[in-house]
């Protein structure tokens, strides 16, 4: 049984949390503060940190940068809507999925399915992805489409790869630049546009409606191995 | 000007006036023909009077020069105390001009209207001279009573020390006296004043004993009353016409008469100014002083040029204007000056040139005299005693002279020695004559290209080689025919005649070309300040061109809300001035009036402060700081000063009229939004709010007795009007934010096919049923978006869809490149939009459907707008020929780099 911790400063939103996530298999620990969250990740060492941004005595933020300091735990942001930088922010802080206020049930519990996925607790991340009707096998560098091979560039197979460990979780435009350019590339949105497109074109059944490689406008992209 | 018919511009003038001077103090000044004939006794007479009649009057500075008397008349008046001055380690008694504006009496008496302030003394006085202060306290609508004497009066300053052989040097512009309310003659006969002297009565200090005892002589004395009493008269007279001024049967519009008075840099230029101001006077005309600079002057040294600008101000000072032109010839110019402003007198000096030199460069006036149609000279002859020269006011900047250029001599030899080698090539063929031509061109060209100088010098050369060489007899400088005489004296006389026609010419197009290039900056600047937006960047562009034409370091202050000048906090040009002196920038903006360098206030100043007007409300100043104060205070120097600064003072006009109209717009706009939102929230959050409240409570208080199937219902409304009310505040929220245009676009570029998949991805499900084809052109640019506010934008289109539309409807996402635009449409074959104005759809609050069974209150759309509008582009609706509805929206291809 997988344990989560919400870190929430109110209690009505910790109340529901705590019975939708109940009611659905999984152990909750509360924390209402930053303070309190830090020394709840080290001592219950949950499998997954829910974390609001808008916390009284600190950003949400520090949290997660604190998290990181000692574990590689997923983590997903709960925010309110209006604020798309300080996710950018959240995510490039270390956060590896985010939630927007208000939220359904549905949604949120397929997020924290795909989180865990990536953890490494739950490793199952072979070296062969299937999007759609095409299969890659990133170990051997190779692809086929309908079984005709076709060829990837190595630049498209690190962007890919990159999406693939966090697979169904925003990857955002720094981290795969980092990933697959390097840590010192500038930021060069416009060369990771063109190679997103031409994995689309590869791989996409319908490249102008991405179902697989699906854009987070102004945050990033997600890759969807279900295709939903 | 005002031939002809009333002037429209003068009878507002005149309105205006009347206006400000109800609001001014009325001044009442005490007028004598000489000391102690008892101005300030009869002042302080005149004082005790009214103060018992209930006035309130205070005494702000009286020299009682010991009297016992004026002591006791003093006595009962209230008194400001004297601000006691320190001056080469004495200290003096003087009038306290801050404290009496602190005090703000109705009226308070102020003696010696003519009396100089210290300048060097501390602390600094604000004005140089106690008429100014005068006039500030007039401003601040104080009463001012004030005494003066006729000797002091500025345009009879030499006649009076013609008169009396003493030079008066305290005096007071002619328009003080012509603008108080009141001025009380105290005539005294010349045998009472001098029986008064012999009793000690009248106080004379003791370094002037001399001097006094020149000046009070019966004769003197005599002229001095009769200068006096016609003072007043003629004042009487000039307010009796002015009494009647615009009564045309009886007085029809008569063009007035208009008097130039020519001035050169002599010593005889400010008595002319002042005889000017007399026939001025004297004629009722319009009088102008004009000053020719021509190439000779030009050539002066700096210090002589500067005397004109003393001579200008001084007229300015009487009324005159002042003008500079310039011209090859002073008479030419001046006789087409006085054509074209229609003067039918010309004063000038009469010429002091006597035998040959007369004859050979006459004089200015002799030229006009003899060149003169349908204009009178007037010419003046010089003052007999040439009563001690006025000294320069200005600095006497030392003389520059201009630069030799060796290197020019040089090349004159130059010439001559090729001339010699090729005179030695001709030599054989021709004879020495024809040679000799060959030399005068050269000595002609050289004058051209060379001046005067190496000119001259080329031309003894010449002659000497023509001699040495061709001559006979021949390597001799002995010359055996008279006539070569002849030759070297024309090839002499050829160099000199071109080089000065030469040097004149590059002079008048120096000055020409300088004046052109003030007059292209002028409008360069204004040119430029039209285009500037924003009142943070106009300040920049201003003291950058400023700075440039007048060479000057230069800043532009402008109040904050409580009108306090401030410094700018950003001084981005090299050229701002960094030391303005708030202080006096302070006065400047506060009375509208010019102070600092080369005004009457605090003319020690390095800076010179022009107050920006708009009307009569001061919106800044500008404060410039000359390398050589020379560029500011040369009166058509100055008069191009205050054209900047008007043009200035406009353009931040303009810019403050528009921030102001733009606010009251967003105010006014936001004001309607919230009635509107008010309005519409009773409607749509109250019903949703209905539901769930009446759901919460059936499964609060019957949840046991009710089934699950019913509870489950209650639930999901729940959940549903929950959705409903937040999607609803989320709009609400979003369209503010992005209407206050204080939301920051996170831009980048992006692909319109990533946007529309991004946007379409997001609406799938509530788009079921409908087919969505994408029709986007090969050749379609990136654009530079925040991408998910774009993304937004399509989604709450697609949205918009799925509301109005039935299922089966087919979808369309085009876009094309138009110029720096990608044109993006999403068009759908459904019902069309309703009848009426297209654009009221993307007004807030508009629904297709206005009570039916959509849900949401009609801010998508409108959000589409604001969002669209947020990055520069629009959004429009459309209704498609063959049905259905078009909406098309614009976005920039054009960023900050282009990839």
């Amino acid at each position: 049984m997988h344990q989560v911790l919400v870190v929430e400063d109110e209690p009505d939103i910790r109340h529901v949390l705590r019975v939708t996530l109940e009611a659905n298999g999984y152990r909750v620990i509360e924390a209402a503060t930053a303070a309190r969250a830090e020394i709840e990740a080290r001592s219950h060492k949950p499998d997954l940190l829910l974390v609001d941004l808008g916390l009284p005595d600190g950003d949400g933020l520090n949290v997660i940068r604190k998290v990181r300091e000692f574990s590689p735990v997923p983590v997903i942001v709960l925010s309110a809507r209006t604020l798309e930088q300080s996710k950018v922010e959240a995510l490039d802080a270390g956060a590896d999925d985010f939630v927007t206020k208000p939220f359904g049930a549905r949604e949120l519990l397929a997020r924290i399915r795909a989180a865990l996925r990536r953890s490494p607790r739950g490793e199952r991340l072979s070296t062969e992805l299937v999007i759609g009707q095409c299969r890659i096998d990133l170990a051997a560098r190779s692809a086929a489409r309908a079984g005709e091979e076709m060829r990837l560039t190595p630049l498209e197979y690190r962007v890919l790869e990159t999406l693939a460990r966090s697979a169904g979780l925003v990857v955002t435009h720094r981290q795969l630049l980092r990933e697959a350019w390097g840590p010192d590339r500038p930021e060069d949105s416009s060369s990771l546009r063109v190679c997103i497109k031409n994995l689309r074109d590869k791989l996409e059944p319908d490249p102008r409606r991405p179902r697989f490689i699906v854009t987070e406008a102004g945050l990033g992209y997600r890759l969807r191995l279900d295709g939903r | 000007m005002s031939e002809g018919r009333p002037d429209p511009d003068q009878l507002l003038a005149t309105v205006q006036a009347e206006e400000a001077r109800a609001r001014r103090g009325k001044l009442r000044i005490f007028f004598g023909a000489a000391a102690g004939v008892g101005k300030t006794f009869a002042m302080l007479e005149a004082a005790r009077t009214a103060k018992a009649n209930g006035q309130e009057i205070v005494a702000g500075y009286i020299e009682s020069h010991g009297r016992k008397e004026t002591e006791q008349l003093l006595e009962g008046l209230e008194q400001l105390p004297p601000l006691a001055v320190r001056y080469r380690g004495i200290v003096r008694r003087e009038f306290d001009l801050d404290a009496a504006l602190r005090r703000r009496p109705t009226t308070l008496l102020v003696d010696e209207l003519a009396h100089s302030n210290l300048l060097e003394g501390e602390p600094r006085p604000r004005h140089a001279k106690r008429w100014q202060d005068i006039e500030e306290l007039l401003s601040a609508g104080i009463n001012v009573w004030t005494t003066v004497n006729v000797q002091h009066i500025e345009s009879l300053n030499d006649l009076i020390s013609q008169i009396t052989g003493v030079r008066q040097r305290e005096t007071i512009p002619d328009a003080v006296l012509d603008q108080a309310d009141d001025i009380e003659l105290i005539d005294l006969p010349p045998d009472d004043l001098l029986e008064r002297l012999r009793q000690g009565k009248v106080y004379v200090p003791e370094q002037a004993r001399f001097a006094v005892d020149r000046f009070f002589r019966k004769p003197n004395l005599v002229a001095l009353r009769e200068l006096a009493l016609r003072r007043t008269a003629d004042r009487v007279d000039a307010a009796a016409r002015a009494a009647f001024p615009a009564d045309a049967d009886s007085r029809p519009w008569l063009a007035r008469e208009r008097l130039l008075v020519a001035v050169g840099p002599d010593a005889q230029a400010e008595q002319l100014v002042r005889t000017g101001k007399r026939l001025a006077d004297a004629l009722d005309a319009e009088w102008v002083v004009v000053f020719v600079e021509t190439p000779n002057l030009l050539r002066m040294p700096e210090a002589e040029r500067n005397r004109r600008i003393d001579v200008l101000r001084l007229a300015e000072s009487l009324g005159a204007e002042a003008v500079t032109l310039d011209g090859p010839s002073a008479a030419e110019t001046l006789l087409a000056y006085a054509a074209t402003r229609k003067a039918n007198r010309i004063v000038a000096g009469m010429s002091t040139r006597r035998g040959p030199r007369a004859w050979w460069r006459p004089s200015t006036t002799t030229e006009l005299v003899r060149m003169a149609r349908d204009v009178d000279i007037i010419t003046v002859a010089a003052a007999s005693k040439a009563a001690t020269p006025a000294p320069s006011l200005s600095s006497p900047a030392p003389a520059t002279r201009p630069e030799t250029h060796w290197g020019r001599y040089g090349w004159a030899l130059a010439a001559s020695a090729t001339c010699t080698a090729a005179g030695f090539a001709m030599y054989p063929l021709f004879d020495a004559t024809d040679i000799a031509m060959l030399y005068v061109l050269t000595a002609a060209l050289v004058a051209v290209r060379l001046g005067r100088g190496p000119s001259v010098l080329a031309a003894f050369a010449n002659t000497a080689a023509l001699n040495w060489c061709f001559v006979e007899p021949r390597f001799s400088l002995s010359v055996a025919d008279a006539t070569y005489f002849i030759t070297f004296a024309v090839m002499l006389a050829v160099s000199v005649v071109v080089a000065t026609l030469m040097s004149s010419v590059r002079q008048q197009t120096r000055v020409a070309g300088a004046r052109e290039r003030r007059t292209t900056l002028l409008y360069r600047m204004t040119r430029e300040l039209a285009a500037t937006r924003g009142l943070a960047r106009l300040p920049a562009v201003a003291v950058r061109h400023v700075a440039e034409v007048f060479d000057a370091e230069a800043v532009i202050l402008l109040p904050d809300r409580s009108g306090r000048l401030r410094p700018p906090r950003e001084l981005p040009l090299a050229e701002s001035l960094r030391e303005a002196d708030i202080p006096i920038a302070q006065w400047t903006f506060d009375h509208g009036r010019q102070a600092g360098l080369g005004t009457d206030t605090l003319p020690a100043a390095a800076a010179v402060y022009l107050p920006l007007q708009a009307g009569a409300r001061a919106l800044g100043v500008l404060a410039v700081r000359p390398r050589n104060p020379r560029r500011v205070l040369l009166p058509e120097q100055r008069h191009l000063l205050d054209t900047f600064a008007a043009q200035i003072a406009a353009a931040l006009e303009r810019v403050q009229l528009a921030e102001a109209a733009e606010t009251a717009r967003v105010a006014a706009e936001t004001e309607g939004l919230r009635n509107t939102l008010l309005a519409s929230i009773s409607h749509d959050l109250r019903t949703p709010l209905a539901v769930i409240a009446g759901a919460g409570s059936a499964l609060a208080e019957h949840g046991d007795e009710l089934d699950i199937e019913t509870r489950r219902r209650l639930a999901r409304s729940i959940q549903s009007r929950a959705g409903q009310m937040s999607d609803l505040v989320s709009n609400v929220l979003d369209l503010m934010r992005y209407e206050s245009g204080r939301v920051t676009l996170n831009r980048d570029w992006q692909t319109i096919d990533d946007l529309v998949g991004a946007a379409l991805g997001s609406v799938e499900q509530r788009l079921e049923g409908r087919p969505v084809e994408i029709r986007l052109a090969a050749d379609l640019p990136a654009v530079y978006v925040d991408a998910s506010l774009v993304v937004q934008l399509m989604v709450n289109l697609f949205d918009n869809i799925a509301k109005y539309t039935p299922v089966g409807t087919h979808v369309t996402v085009a876009a094309a490149r138009a110029g720096d635009w990608v044109e993006v449409a999403v068009e759908d074959d459904g019902p069309g939009l309703p009848d009426g104005d297209r654009s009221r759809v993307f007004d807030k609050f508009q629904r297709g459907d206005a009570e039916g069974t959509v849900t949401g209150v009609g801010l998508g759309l409108a959000i589409c707008r604001a969002i669209a509008r947020a990055h520069g582009g629009d959004i429009r609706a459309e209704t498609v020929p063959a049905g259905g509805a078009r909406f098309a929206f614009t976005l920039p291809a054009a960023g900050p780099h282009s990839t």
